[in-house]
């Protein structure tokens, strides 16, 4: 119960360090989102680009998260402020399952029904707008929720180069060889986690089509 | 109505059709008759442009359809296809109105033209709130005319409609779709490999083989035929091809 204690002596500041986790993972999957859905779309509709964006975002994702944050870090406007490099960072690894998704969403549309649309006399943003956005969406939001997933796990390294977050318990934790900091938290990062998995399934879950 | 001059069109150095002319008269209904990869779809995308020809030209009412604008062009001629391709995501209703909504209709007229085509097509009004998935193949079908006429094209392009349905079905929405077209008049190409459907709808047959217009005769010429290609198809399918020829006529 020593957990317990811990987590009620320091709520203040496990509500305030989940609070900058949140922002950080907010803020960078909104910009992944930004950025990773038209960059989809547009590689499947001139799928030659395809290989290239897909190839660029999978060596991203194979950078190791603290070598990523050290090598931006000297990078003149960004290296200034820990938040903004933590969410570039962060918003470079959630690019990959966002374009990934939404590249796949959008070419698993059934390409009959496309055509007939096409036939019908649908321009091409109407096409993309009212039929191949709509039947892809439960695909991409399913990218984005992946994406949160990940962000939020890799948020905590954030700590490392100052950005806050959760991970600011886990490095003094370990720093203090102390458990109940670490858990203090690991714990609330993993319930984000979990919650995020969750509530976003569910969305999407409601947007599959029939 | 629509014409096709000396059309080609070839994909990835095969030769898909060759020298294509044919004149689609207005109000008849045009059945083009082949079997599979004789490129009877590839004629009929020519029409709403999907395709484009390599050499020589369509006419859509009497001018190139590539000198017009294309979403203009397909506004005005309605798209059926086997299965139907409807919206998935979409009602019954929604299906039916997308073309008149994107035209700009009010919102009323469309309601009203929805409920108009869903009782042309022999469907009951309370099928406009389904979803495609929710409805039978020969009610999707029906949608799939349905959406086709809202807009009231002067022109139907139909591939395969009734290809995927039982023979009972296929012989109700033939049989409709013929007292459809009493009333609706339009200028319809049609696409089937069935000949009995091909006698019993066409005013006249034009058989397709390997990317080349064989010949086009009317149902009473194409019995009789000497063709080789024609009778190969009237020995194909069998007796009983009379009465299916005048079934459509009478
Ligand atoms: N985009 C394309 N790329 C390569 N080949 C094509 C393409 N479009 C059509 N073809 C070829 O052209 C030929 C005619 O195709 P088409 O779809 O017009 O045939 P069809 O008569 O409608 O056949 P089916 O009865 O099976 O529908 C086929 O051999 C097909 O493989
Ligand atoms: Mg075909």
């Amino acid at each position: 119960m020593n957990l317990l204690r811990f987590f009620v002596q320091n709520h203040t500041q496990v509500l305030d360090l989940t609070g900058e986790h949140l922002r950080l993972v907010g803020w960078s999957t909104f910009f992944a989102m930004l950025i990773g859905i038209p960059l989809g779309i547009l590689i499947a509709h001139r799928t030659q680009l395809g290989r290239p964006v897909l190839t660029a975002a999978n060596i991203i994702q194979t950078i190791p998260g603290i070598a990523l944050f050290g090598f931006l870090l000297p990078v003149p406007w960004l290296g200034e402020s820990a938040e903004r490099l933590a969410i570039l960072a962060l918003t470079l690894y959630a690019l990959l399952p966002i374009i990934r998704n939404t590249y796949d969403g959008i070419r698993g549309v059934d390409a009959a029904v496309v055509e007939a649309g096409r036939g019908m006399g649908l321009t091409e943003s109407q096409l993309l707008f009212q039929v191949e956005l709509p039947l892809a969406l439960s695909v991409i939001i399913s990218g984005v929720r992946i994406a949160v997933v990940i962000s939020v796990g890799l948020a905590t390294i954030a700590a490392f180069i100052g950005a806050g977050g959760l991970g600011e318990f886990i490095f003094r934790g370990v720093a203090m060889v102390d458990n109940r900091v670490i858990l203090a938290g690991a714990i609330p990062a993993a319930i984000l986690a979990l919650l995020a998995d969750f509530g976003i399934g569910w969305i999407e879950k409601q947007l599959r089509p029939r | 109505m629509i014409e096709f001059r000396d059309v080609s069109y070839s994909v990835d150095g095969i030769q898909v059709l060759s020298d294509l002319t044919l004149r689609v008269a207005h109000g008849e209904i045009l059945v083009l008759l082949g079997r599979s990869g004789s490129g009877k779809t590839t004629t009929l995308k020519l029409v709403n442009r999907l395709v484009t020809p390599t050499s020589g030209q369509v006419l859509v009412n009497g001018k190139a359809n590539d000198q017009v604008d294309v979403i203009q062009l397909r506004r005005g001629i309605g798209y059926v296809i086997q299965e139907a391709g409807l919206f998935p995501h979409f009602t019954v209703e929604r299906n039916i109105g997308l073309v008149p909504k994107i035209e700009g209709w009010p919102e009323e007229r469309v309601r009203a033209r929805v409920q108009e085509m869903l009782q042309l097509v022999g469907l009951t009004p309370d099928l406009a709130s389904r979803y495609p998935h929710q409805l039978s193949g020969g009610q999707r079908q029906r949608v799939g005319v349905a959406r086709a006429l809202a807009a009231d094209p002067a022109i139907l392009l139909m591939d395969e409609p009734f290809g995927a349905l039982d023979p009972l079905t296929r012989d109700e929405l033939q049989r409709e779709f013929l007292l459809l077209q009493q009333r609706v008049h339009k200028t319809v190409v049609f696409v089937t490999h069935d000949l009995r459907e091909a006698l019993r709808l066409a005013s006249r047959i034009s058989l397709m083989e390997a990317g080349k217009l064989v010949t086009v005769l009317t149902p009473q010429e194409f019995l009789k035929s000497s063709d080789p290609w024609a009778s190969a198809y009237v020995h194909a399918f069998g007796d009983g091809l009379e009465s299916a020829a005048n079934r459509g006529t009478s």
